[in-house]
């Protein structure tokens, strides 16, 4: 047996009857923070704001909406999804089962991924109710609907794996990720900032993420679209990379 | 009876610096039920789960049916079915679900007959679309039995099988073991329990502070470890043993009212004839008792002579 094709559909499987059992927690809760956002941003607050590079204010918010929606539930739905186990124990069958590493990613983040993409899909449908919205390039919108989710699916899975405990599984996400993506240009683009924070924010990757989705949607975008293509496939990389590393050492998971 | 699993100098030390395997050497063979015997904390746990895969091992080598647990993992795994000592399951799947979880993650494709017959085996038949959280401890066990056989393997750990169950389920998974047996499956059981190796298991081995004592069947470990002694009770104290009964292997006990006969190597009493020499002596007996000692006093007195 080279690949263990029925382990990974029994995990991806297994995950995705997990976020059917919690269908309002995994989908129907975000749809309504997403929707409250568009209610106070979009309808109540946008229709003072002035046209951002031509795209009307609840508009323009739709990308880093779904791009926030797309993070945190990819890094929820992964790090819970590997950390659960853990927790209570289970993981042993994991771990006593003929799976290659790469294969119980591929299951979990495939899983987790798969999750949030659909979440994303929901929530531009949503978005589509209350704005006009327009793709222009559905193909990258595509590929980096795809590649975030994947990267942060990542980056949960590794957070699941390194989370002693739910205060340190909260501890990133809450602290961390949320605060980067709102200051990411969710709401508003960099070059609104004056110069300082505009150079700052540059080092948030988060930045990158978002203008390379809105430029997807309406082609304005705050850094080049091929800069936030390769910073994607850096985070994407660097979160593979972490990843080996954990199960070449079996850092966490095994003594 | 060629082995299943070869286990060469075998050791674990954790990163505190505790050695929890010393040099471990040991065969199981194929088809047989091997009783691992241990005090708390022996390293029983810690044998299986470098077996299984769960922990890494620090030096040495093990094969299950000629694949190397590190090198071939997938074949080597795909043959193992472990039964943990904790009791860990998911709470919100159901029966059913968790057991086609399982038979899929050691890649085997779904069988759902199979399953159903596992099911109908153990007694979850009923249970099949219940919540596992919803099961009582005994069922839940249970549940992890069927797991752990979901891909059918050909060798099975069972770490702690009675660990906290009622006598029924004790008796049921005792004759599923026996019946797994009849099949070719391999099984190694690890307890504390003497009773259940004494009941079950074709060889025991002996596992204390993290080395093998010894490893032995049971019948023979019995015979050669086992003693079988007669205990009368006299109505009157003797001072001595009189020279009469010298040729029998005696001991007086208890003030002298007590005499006590144990049997040679041959492990057999010759007790007609004793008392028939006793009655020409006139040695009035009250009562007598015999006492075969069993697996639990081999074990005490090996595991107590070692410390």
């Amino acid at each position: 047996m080279a690949f263990n094709r029925h382990g990974v559909w029994a995990i991806y499987k297994f995950e995705m009857a997990r976020a059917l059992r919690t269908l309002v927690q995994s989908l129907v809760t975000p749809v309504i923070t997403t929707s409250l956002y568009f209610v106070v941003f979009g309808a109540a607050i946008g229709s003072r704001m002035n046209p951002v590079a031509g795209v009307s204010y609840g508009a323009f918010i739709v990308p880093g909406l779904i791009m926030l929606a797309l993070l945190t539930e990819s890094m929820a739905n992964a790090s819970f999804g590997i950390f659960f186990p853990k927790f209570i124990g289970t993981i042993y069958e994991l771990l006593s089962a003929p799976i290659s590493s790469a294969e119980i990613i591929l299951g979990y983040v495939g899983a987790a991924a798969s999750k949030s993409i659909v979440l994303a899909l929901v929530i531009l449908a949503t978005a589509a109710l209350f704005v006009p919205i327009s793709i222009l390039h559905p193909g990258w919108m595509i590929a980096f609907l795809v590649m975030t989710a994947v990267t942060f699916s990542l980056f949960g899975f590794v957070l699941g794996l390194w989370a002693k405990g739910w205060e340190q599984l909260q501890f990133i996400p809450m602290l961390v990720v949320t605060p980067l993506t709102f200051l990411g240009g969710a709401f508003y683009s960099i070059r609104m900032l004056p110069p300082a924070w505009r150079a700052f924010s540059l080092f948030n990757p988060i930045v990158y993420l978002i203008s390379g989705f809105r430029w997807c949607f309406y082609g304005v975008a705050d850094v080049s679209i091929v800069v936030s293509a390769c910073m994607t496939l850096g985070f994407f990389a660097a979160c593979l990379a972490v990843i080996a590393w954990i199960f070449k050492t079996g850092y966490r998971l095994k003594n | 009876m060629a082995s299943i699993i070869s286990i060469v100098n075998l050791t674990k030390s954790y990163a505190s610096g505790v050695q929890a395997l010393k040099p471990i050497n040991l065969e199981i063979e194929r088809g047989e039920i091997f009783a691992l015997l241990g005090p708390n904390g022996a390293g029983k746990s810690t044998l299986i789960n470098i077996i299984c895969g769960i922990v890494t091992p620090s030096t040495g080598s093990v094969t299950a049916d000629g694949n190397d647990i590190v090198r071939d993992y997938r074949a080597a795994r795909m043959k193992i079915g472990l039964v943990p000592q904790e009791l860990t399951t998911d709470s919100f799947e159901t029966v059913w679900a968790t057991v086609s979880f399982s038979r899929g993650l050691f890649g085997r494709a779904p069988n759902p007959p199979f399953i159903a017959e596992l099911l109908r085996e153990l007694s979850l038949a009923e249970k099949r679309d219940a919540k596992i959280m919803s099961l009582s401890g005994g069922m839940k066990r249970r549940v992890m039995i069927a797991k752990a056989l979901s891909h059918e393997p050909d060798i099975l750990f069972l770490d702690e099988p009675s660990a906290g169950v009622d006598v029924e389920l004790r008796r049921d998974m005792w004759n599923m073991v026996r019946r797994l047996r009849q099949r070719g499956v391999t099984i190694i059981l690890t307890t504390h329990y003497i009773e259940e190796a004494e009941e079950m298991a074709d060889r025991i081995g002996v596992i204390n502070k993290g080395g093998i004592v010894l490893v032995e069947g049971k019948e023979e470990l019995m015979k050669k470890l086992g003693k079988k002694q007669l205990t009368l009770q006299l109505r009157e104290p003797l001072a001595a043993i009189p020279a009469a009964l010298a040729p029998w292997n005696m001991e007086l006990k208890a003030d002298g009212t007590e005499l006590v006969y144990t049997a040679g190597h041959d492990g057999t009493l010759d007790i007609a004839s004793l008392l028939r020499q006793m009655s020409e002596s006139a040695v009035a007996i009250k009562d007598l008792q015999t006492h075969q000692s069993s697996l639990e006093d081999i074990f005490v007195s090996l595991v107590s002579e070692r410390h």
